[in-house]
């Protein structure tokens, strides 16, 4: 192991995005910032089978074209939604969500919605199955209607009895 | 995203969220973060790199399965290979501040006005 370091740092490295767009918010000349949810109390399920018996949910950010499904995403309006992954279109809409447009781009799905990966993941047997539909969430501003989105996730998850949900926002 | 893996850990299915955005998640507090230190929009892998996300996808199963508690979070041991993006993403300065703030008067604006 080299003694060098590879950098020398007076800042945390990673990009806090509660000061970024709390900054980006007050220049913009909003006067109240936006309220995160922060909680004391953290829920945990432990695993009870193995992997290879699991059947594996993802859960995303984006939503379908108008033209490719009835939940296609006008950016207001949006509703929570499922949708086969096996009619998984080649582009998502992620237009109207905020993530860094300059740096990068979303025209890969795999970049943010790896059914592919975990498709290979389970021709491999490292997990048992990728269940037949995946959910979507509009990120809304009012935790509260968060709140229902996710209860209607919970039940389609039970429904299909997920044991692994992986979340992936944009 | 962080509200509705809390709600799933608490009717009993295991998860875990691969982001990018690590001080949104960690301070709602979910049971497993894979953090993906990238700018926001790629948390699975850089676009086409097939062999990265399939790392990154499998990873993130190995923090479900083997977290012992709450609020654990592990880094993929990835880089970006550039940082500039870090200062770029909504960035304020001279050469923006006033369109900044005319920008926000029109949207209240057309907010007002909605």
């Amino acid at each position: 192991m080299a003694a060098r370091a590879d950098r020398q740092i007076t800042h945390r490295s990673y990009v806090s995005y509660i000061d970024k767009s709390r900054e980006y918010y007050s220049a913009s000349g909003y006067d109240q910032p936006y309220r995160w949810a922060a909680h004391d109390e953290v829920p945990f399920t432990r695993l009870d089978k193995p992997l290879s018996e699991c059947n594996v949910a993802v859960v995303t950010t984006t939503f379908l074209h108008h033209h490719d499904s009835a939940h296609g995403a006008p950016a207001t309006g949006k509703q929570v939604y499922h949708h086969a992954v096996a009619d998984v279109p080649d582009q998502m809409f992620t237009a109207d969500l905020s993530w860094d447009k300059q740096a990068t781009h979303t025209d890969d799905t795999e970049s943010f919605l790896p059914l592919g990966s975990l498709q290979s993941l389970v021709d491999d047997g490292k997990i048992g199955a990728l269940n037949h539909r995946f959910f979507g969430v509009p990120t809304e501003y009012s935790q509260r209607k968060t709140g229902l989105d996710a209860d209607a996730i919970a039940s389609w998850c039970a429904e299909d009895g997920v044991d692994i949900a992986l979340l992936v926002p944009l | 995203m962080s509200l509705v893996a809390r709600k799933l850990e608490a009717q009993g299915i295991a998860t875990v969220v691969v982001g990018s955005a690590r001080d949104i998640v960690e301070e709602c507090g979910v049971a497993r973060m894979l953090f993906v230190d990238f700018p926001l929009g790629n948390p699975t892998g850089k676009p086409n790199d097939r062999e990265m996300q399939r790392s990154i996808v499998s990873l993130a199963l190995d923090v479900v399965d083997t977290a012992i508690g709450p609020r654990s979070t592990v880094q993929a041991p990835i880089r970006w290979g550039t940082d500039d993006w870090r200062t770029a993403f909504m960035e304020i300065g001279e050469h923006n501040i006033d369109k900044l703030r005319a920008a926000g008067e029109k949207r209240r604006a057309a907010q007002a006005g909605s």
